[in-house]
């Protein structure tokens, strides 16, 4: 049985992935993703893995060499942040298009300019369309469990799409923070062997990467899109059976005393924690006020978003990156799109809030909450407001 | 007796009989880069695995649903080739150590035009070359971006005109000199560089057995004439490549590790580029002294291979 042990995520991360039998990684550094790159080094280095480390030149290498790799039928890893996810971003959609089984972590920092590599989404909301499952982690537990279960989910055979796992750069990974690691035998119960459909090998040659042209591109298209869908069911049941031996259970929405609230909230990622305390604060003074923290942002869970706000009257949406000149920040405008049809629905606000590590402090929730609520006419609502910036 | 005339004779013995790259794919008639891609195949046989970029070759061959692929082909993108191959490299490497697949020995080639290469591929292709992979790359020079419509490289040739750098008024076409591509490669310090043509398909084999054979990166750089981007007859491929040789345009030669060698297919006495040129729309808007200065910088080039194949033996 695992032990609880304390360590900085990101090096827990490596960790994590260490004990999942990869074959290969191509990691280019950047801060603050460095320390997954340079500790799964040290587990080479140290034959505590036996993978090929491929010290790339570039994130766009580092992408077209895991492609390569799965598309030999090897379990890939990389990781990346920022600049280098938008030097990748060319590579992603190729990737799930292929339906290779890839993983990659993302320790969130804002897209320059101007330059800046603290916390915010800017990084991962521009890769939304290529075709990835794409999950966002609360706190340490989570990035190690993620980062194990990400390979059962991408190789399910009625899956077979890239994986990527958001993680807060600094905000969590660089935080040491307490967490059980799932022993070698558990992971090794847990996480059967990669068995490819087909690989790049003579023993069975394959075209990968063909041209398409409109007579075949939009079947393609269609197919991928419903690859992804389906994927939520194949994630779910992985989800469970890692409750099962782990007693851990993921969900793609949570709620934190929702059920009886009249103002909701909605996070994603490690703000989720300090937004708990706000609700707890706030609860404390007899607001109903609860939360929801979205897990699974692609495939997009709309039946679980729509149930955990339906009985609440206003719904404060938080964004940590802007969608300039649109419709507010990319987390709002989903789940405004999700929630339209519905007859039983909250009013929306949208904050923006967190970019390029600003620091939100429990009474910025708190303040959040109190504007809404003194907004009794509901004349801010569908409108979105960059939280706490000077003017 | 000569083994390029009498070439059905020889064929048979000296070229592997089975196709990898089969017909029926799109290339235009007369086309030498695509004679130059299945000589290739010809020479690495089945244990092999190809990674392509995008371009010509690249479009010609994988029309989905078909393929004219025989061997395992992957095609990602257009300026990464090299990083595609060397992840292959490094999946298959960890996957015969562990025992996860049959423990045959399986070359691994990254191919791209001279775009690919010379320009938007450039650092993927060093990274790979420097990081050691064991994996060939080749590059099909057709001195342009065929596939987009006959634009300007760093491998267009001096004076040629293209879409980008049309001959004009005021313009002769490309104002800058071919990058020395290959001598880049051997400043990586590789074991093997290699320059070659399917005008000479015996040498160029021979080429591409050698760097097969070799543990570690190896570069071949093939002249490849494309007639409907230089504007010559499709009938004239052949002979345009011999003469990119015989002018010394375009030296056949070989660098192992380090020494230079120039292949025996070299004449001792070079033909004047104006032979070359005379044949190819490309080249049609220059004007004698243009023709003489960059006669003047060919024959300099030539003369510095040639010491180098003296003094670096
Ligand atoms: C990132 C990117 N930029 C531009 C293109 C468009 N493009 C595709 S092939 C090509 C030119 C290919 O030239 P080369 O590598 O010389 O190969 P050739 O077609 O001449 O054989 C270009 C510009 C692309 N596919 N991707
Ligand atoms: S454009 Fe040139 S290189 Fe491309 S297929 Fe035609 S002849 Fe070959
Ligand atoms: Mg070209």
């Amino acid at each position: 049985m695992a032990k609880r042990i304390g360590m900085e995520v990101a090096v827990a991360v490596a960790e994590a992935v260490g004990l999942c039998d990869i074959d290969m990684a191509a990691v280019y550094p950047i801060t603050p993703q460095s320390h997954i790159a340079e500790h799964l080094s040290d587990l080479v280095a140290d034959g505590k893995i036996d993978a090929e480390f491929v010290t790339v030149e570039s994130e766009h290498s580092a992408m077209s060499a895991v492609i390569g790799a799965s598309g030999a039928g090897a379990r890939s890893y990389t990781a990346t942040s920022s600049q280098g996810l938008m030097y990748m971003h060319e590579l992603l959609p190729i990737a799930s298009a292929m339906r290779l089984p890839i993983t990659m972590a993302i320790a969130n920092r804002a897209v320059s300019g101007p330059l800046n590599i603290l916390n915010d989404h800017s990084d991962i909301m521009p890769q939304r369309d290529s075709g990835w499952i794409s999950i966002f982690v609360e706190n340490a537990q989570e990035a190690i469990d993620m980062s194990i279960i990400a390979f059962k989910i991408a190789e399910n055979k009625d899956v077979m799409l890239p994986v990527n796992i958001n993680i807060d750069g600094f905000q969590l990974t660089h935080m040491v923070e307490p967490f059980e690691m799932p022993t070698q035998e558990e992971v090794r119960n847990f996480l059967p062997p990669f068995v490819p459909h087909a690989t790049l090998h003579p023993a069975k040659p394959v075209t990968m990467g063909a041209f398409a042209m409109s007579d075949y591109f939009p079947e393609i298209m269609k197919a991928k899109d419903e690859a992804l869908k389906n994927s939520k069911k194949i994630i779910l049941e992985v989800w469970d059976e890692w409750a099962k031996m782990f007693g851990r259970a993921y969900k793609p929405v949570e709620t934190y005393k929702a059920e009886d609230a009249e103002v909701l909230m909605l996070t994603m990622g490690s703000m989720g924690e300090t937004a708990q305390m706000a609700i707890d604060e706030l609860r404390a003074k007899g607001v109903k006020a609860g939360l929801v923290k979205l897990r699974l942002w692609r495939p997009f869970p709309f039946a679980e978003i729509k149930a955990a706000v339906k009985n609440a009257k206003k719904l404060i949406v938080t964004d940590r990156a802007v969608s300039f000149g649109g419709p507010g920040g990319p987390v709002f405008s989903e789940v405004k799109s999700a929630l339209y049809a519905e007859a039983q629905r909250p009013v929306i606000y949208d904050y923006i809030y967190g970019l390029g590590g600003r620091d939100v402090p429990v009474g910025d929730f708190v303040g959040m909450f109190e504007r809404v609520l003194a907004d009794t006419a509901n004349k801010e609502v569908d409108t979105y407001e960059f939280w706490g910036v000077r003017e | 007796m000569n083994i390029v005339e009498n070439f059905d004779l020889y064929a048979p013995r000296l070229i592997n009989k089975k196709e990898l790259l089969s017909s029926g794919h799109r290339a235009c008639s007369g086309c030498a880069e695509v004679l130059a891609v299945r000589l290739m195949a010809k020479a690495l046989g089945e244990n092999t695995v190809i990674a392509s970029a995008t371009g010509c070759m690249e479009i010609v061959s994988s029309m989905f649903p078909t393929t004219a692929w025989n061997v395992p082909w992957i095609h990602v993108a257009f300026e990464n080739a090299a990083s595609v191959a060397s992840g292959i490299e490094a999946g298959l490497k960890a996957l015969r150590k562990k025992g996860k697949i049959d423990d045959r020995y399986v070359k691994v080639v990254g191919m791209g035009g001279d775009g690919a290469t010379m320009d938007i591929g450039f650092q993927a292709l060093s990274g790979a070359m420097e990081r050691g992979h064991d994996m060939i790359y080749v590059c099909f020079d057709n001195e342009a971006y065929m596939n987009t419509g006959i634009q300007r490289s760093s491998g267009t040739p001096m004076g040629a005109s293209t879409t980008t750098a049309p001959a004009g008024k005021v313009s002769s076409g490309q104002k800058t000199w071919k990058k020395n591509m290959p001598e880049i490669m051997v400043a990586h310090d590789i074991p093997y560089v290699a320059t070659a043509c399917p005008s000479y398909p015996l040498d160029f084999i021979r080429k591409m057995e050698k760097a097969k054979s070799i543990k570690g990166p190896s570069y071949i750089h093939c002249f490849s004439v494309c007639p409907t981007g230089w504007r010559c007859p499709s009938n004239q491929a052949i002979s345009m490549g011999r003469l990119a040789v015989e002018t010394g345009v375009f030296p056949l030669y070989e660098v192992e590790n380090g020494h230079y060698r120039l292949s025996p297919d070299m004449p001792k006495k070079l033909k004047p580029i104006k032979d070359y040129f005379k044949g190819q729309g490309r080249f049609r808007h220059l004007s004698a002294e243009e023709i003489d200065t960059i006669q003047g910088k060919v024959t300099t080039e030539f003369k510095k291979l040639t010491e180098k194949a003296k003094f670096l033996k």
